[in-house]
């Protein structure tokens, strides 16, 4: 089974990746955008975006929804990093999980956007991923986080 | 100046760890080269022609004597002892080493500087008026709003993968000296309808392959919205900027593609889930950026009388009472005066500056400056907060060290880009073209006779040089493998910005000073009385300019 980084663990992942052509598709598979909206009851199902899909369709549901992945194809696209924080931003509490070719040296930033999941591409050295999580102990700015800015904290 | 507290230099620290972390993976091949580039991109490095090439932030062009010193001593040890002052207010180094970079980020720490987004696909430096504080028409002093933007800025973990590099850029007077309209959000501070200062805020201006003059966003915001208002624009650009095509993938392409109406009402949308948020802006943290900047320990001067003992000297010695109207321009408090350092004297590559004289300008500043100096846009330096009746001790220091050269604000104050010689993306040198016209016009009562001429120079379309904001600028261009200029005039940065025309079909290396010259004896014949040559050029348009140019020679 494929290892993740959640919640500051290496944990086994019980879901399953996308697989956009699947005509019927289980509980545990994570669905393409357009399958997820095709579903009549979406409780309880998880859902995946690409770049340029932004997570307005999400925004009603999201109380019902226990995973949104966002996929990063290329790891230099950042718009997913503004989806995460969209959806944190309107309450979304489920897990959060970036995926595709992400590198350990983003998981900073991806965790500040209110990502709590990690599939990276090259599972080979996730302890040293998982250490990275503590590059940084301070910041700047406000962020899902830590939504204080450091100008509202500094003593 | 700001002073880092245990905060900032924590996360100064911590990003030179991290970055010494990656560097060892990329030299152990644990991180390819396609995965270290844009890392090492936002920590200031680029591989270039020939070395790599490292450019240190300058926050808002802002230096104190110790990190002069330390930047000299960095030239020294780790680079060929000199530095080169870039058109975004930084410093570049030239010659560095790959597995070195990380030594010198840590000795920048040291003095509390760093390399953090000055490249790369991020928010870049921030950028002012080299006169802030001290300018007779500013309305505010702008550098505690940069400070605050340079810190929501630093590692914002949103924006760090935009579809491409983002500038902002702001200023606080009358005069723009900021070029606000030439930057991806540009911030005016302005008084509403009561008086009250605010941000007049503009979005989608920027050079390049598609120059495009900035356009008003927001009339006039409150203060305390500008993080969660910078926020919004940011937001919808990571969003919705292209990037299918990195030519395309600036916010300027955005906006027009949607029309400022339209991008408008998107951001306000955004903004509403931000407005009010933790992120507005309270009253103690503006306070506590402006007591950075308050008045040095001004004396309280005679102006009259260092005024007409000024006068005495400058009558006295001509070359120096030039150097005085040249390069010096009125401050805000009597008997000081704001002082432009010239790094463009003839046979040196503008902006250029030795170890040496980088130690010198600490010095002086130390002496004449209360340890302040600044670097501006036009790749100069000033000392901006000098006793009148100490300028003559001043001028006879920078004399010795090659730094009076009186051209400021003339046509040998050349604003010019690395160009070919050590930018892998040049299509044509810069450095030689800038030389050459030094060169040939190096007659200063003929410059004065010009008047003041920005002339700027870029080694491709990134218009790192700002050639379509230059008067006259010159741009490299590949022709059949082969290094050609084109030349565009009218540009200016000015409140009233505009881009450059471009003249005609492209001239040789060779061909330039004798295009330069064409130009300005076109202009020297029209012009009508102490007319600029920007205004004669407004007035009589284009052609009179590339008829003289392409004349036939019969
Ligand atoms: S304008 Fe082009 S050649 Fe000049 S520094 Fe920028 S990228 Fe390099």
């Amino acid at each position: 089974m494929p290892k993740l980084i959640k919640q500051g663990q290496i944990v086994e992942d019980s879901w399953q990746p996308v697989d956009a052509d699947a005509a019927s598709t289980g509980t545990h598979q994570i669905l393409s955008l357009d399958q997820w909206l095709a579903l009549t009851d979406k409780a309880g199902r998880a859902v995946q975006l690409e770049p340029g899909q932004a997570p307005a369709p999400l925004f009603d549901e999201l109380a019902q929804i226990p995973l949104i992945a966002i996929n990063f194809p290329v790891f230099t696209d950042g718009r997913g990093f503004s989806y995460g924080r969209e959806l944190r931003h309107r309450g979304f509490t489920g897990e959060l999980r970036a995926c595709g070719h992400i590198i350990r040296d983003q998981l900073t930033y991806l965790r500040r956007c209110g990502f709590d999941t990690f599939q990276m591409a090259d599972e080979s050295d996730l302890a040293a991923a998982l250490a990275s999580l503590s590059d940084f102990s301070e910041y700047y700015q406000a962020a899902v986080d830590q939504p204080l800015p450091l100008f509202r904290r500094r003593g | 100046m700001y002073v880092y507290d245990q905060y900032d230099q924590l996360i100064v620290d911590q990003r030179v760890a991290q970055f010494r972390g990656q560097t060892e993976r990329f030299l152990a091949g644990k991180l390819s080269d396609s995965e270290f580039l844009p890392l090492r991109l936002q920590n200031g490095l680029y591989i270039q022609r020939l070395a790599p090439m490292m450019r240190i932030a300058v926050p808002y062009g802002l230096l104190n004597s110790t990190q002069l010193r330390k930047l000299a001593e960095i030239t020294r040890v780790f680079d060929k002892g000199y530095a080169h002052v870039s058109t975004r207010q930084n410093i570049q180094l030239n010659w560095p080493r790959l597995e070195e970079v990380p030594d010198i980020l840590a000795e920048l720490a040291s003095v509390q500087m760093h390399a953090i987004q000055t490249s790369g696909n991020c928010i870049r430096n921030t950028t002012t008026d080299q006169y802030a504080g001290v300018a007779t028409d500013e309305l505010e002093d702008p550098r505690p709003y940069c400070e605050i933007i340079r810190q929501w800025s630093t590692l914002h973990p949103e924006f760090a993968f935009l579809p491409r590099k983002f500038k902002i850029a702001v200023c606080g007077t009358a005069e723009d000296r900021a070029a606000i309209h030439a930057h991806d959000i540009g911030i005016e501070l302005v008084p509403n309808a009561e008086g009250e200062i605010g941000c007049k805020i503009l979005a989608g201006g920027g050079l390049g392959r598609t120059p495009v003059i900035g356009s008003v966003i927001c009339e006039w915001l409150e203060k305390k919205h500008l993080l969660t208002y910078l926020e919004a624009i940011l937001r919808v650009y990571n969003q919705n900027g292209r990037r299918d095509n990195k030519f395309k993938a600036r916010i300027k392409i955005l906006v027009k593609a949607m029309g400022v109406d339209a991008f408008r009402e998107m951001v306000e949308q955004e903004w509403v889930a931000l407005k009010d948020g933790p992120a507005t802006l309270t009253e103690q943290e503006i306070d506590r950026a402006k007591s950075f900047f308050t008045e040095p320990d001004y004396l309280t001067l005679d102006a009259t009388e260092a005024t007409s003992k000024l006068t005495a000297e400058c009558v006295r010695e001509p070359i120096f009472g030039n150097w005085v109207k040249r390069n010096t321009v009125a401050h805000r408090v009597p008997g000081y005066q704001i002082v432009n350092i010239s790094l463009k004297a003839t046979g040196f590559a503008p902006g250029d500056i030795t170890d040496s004289q980088l130690e010198l300008m600490a010095d002086l500043a130390d002496e004449f400056s209360f340890g302040e100096i600044r670097t501006t846009h036009q790749q100069n330096m000033v000392l901006a907060d000098v006793q009148m009746d100490q300028l003559y001790t001043l001028w006879q220091r920078l004399q010795k060290a090659g730094l009076a050269t009186a051209n400021h604000g003339y046509l040998t104050d050349i604003i010019c880009c690395p160009g070919g010689d050590y930018c892998s993306l040049a299509n044509a040198k810069s450095i030689p073209v800038a030389e050459a016209i030094q060169a040939r016009f190096d007659d200063l009562d003929y410059l004065y006779d010009l008047g003041p001429i920005e002339l700027n120079i870029s080694g491709c379309m990134n218009a790192c040089g700002h050639h379509h904001i230059g008067h006259i600028g010159i741009l490299g261009v590949d022709k059949k493998g082969e290094e050609f200029y084109q030349v565009c005039l009218g540009g200016s940065q000015a409140k009233n910005a505009s881009i450059g025309k471009i003249l005609g079909p492209s001239f040789s290396q060779d061909d330039m000073p004798d295009v330069i010259d064409k130009l300005l004896t076109t202009y020297l014949e029209l012009r009508e009385e102490d007319e600029i040559f920007l205004d004669t050029y407004r007035r009589v348009g284009i052609e009179p300019f590339k008829e003289r140019v392409y004349a036939k020679a019969d």
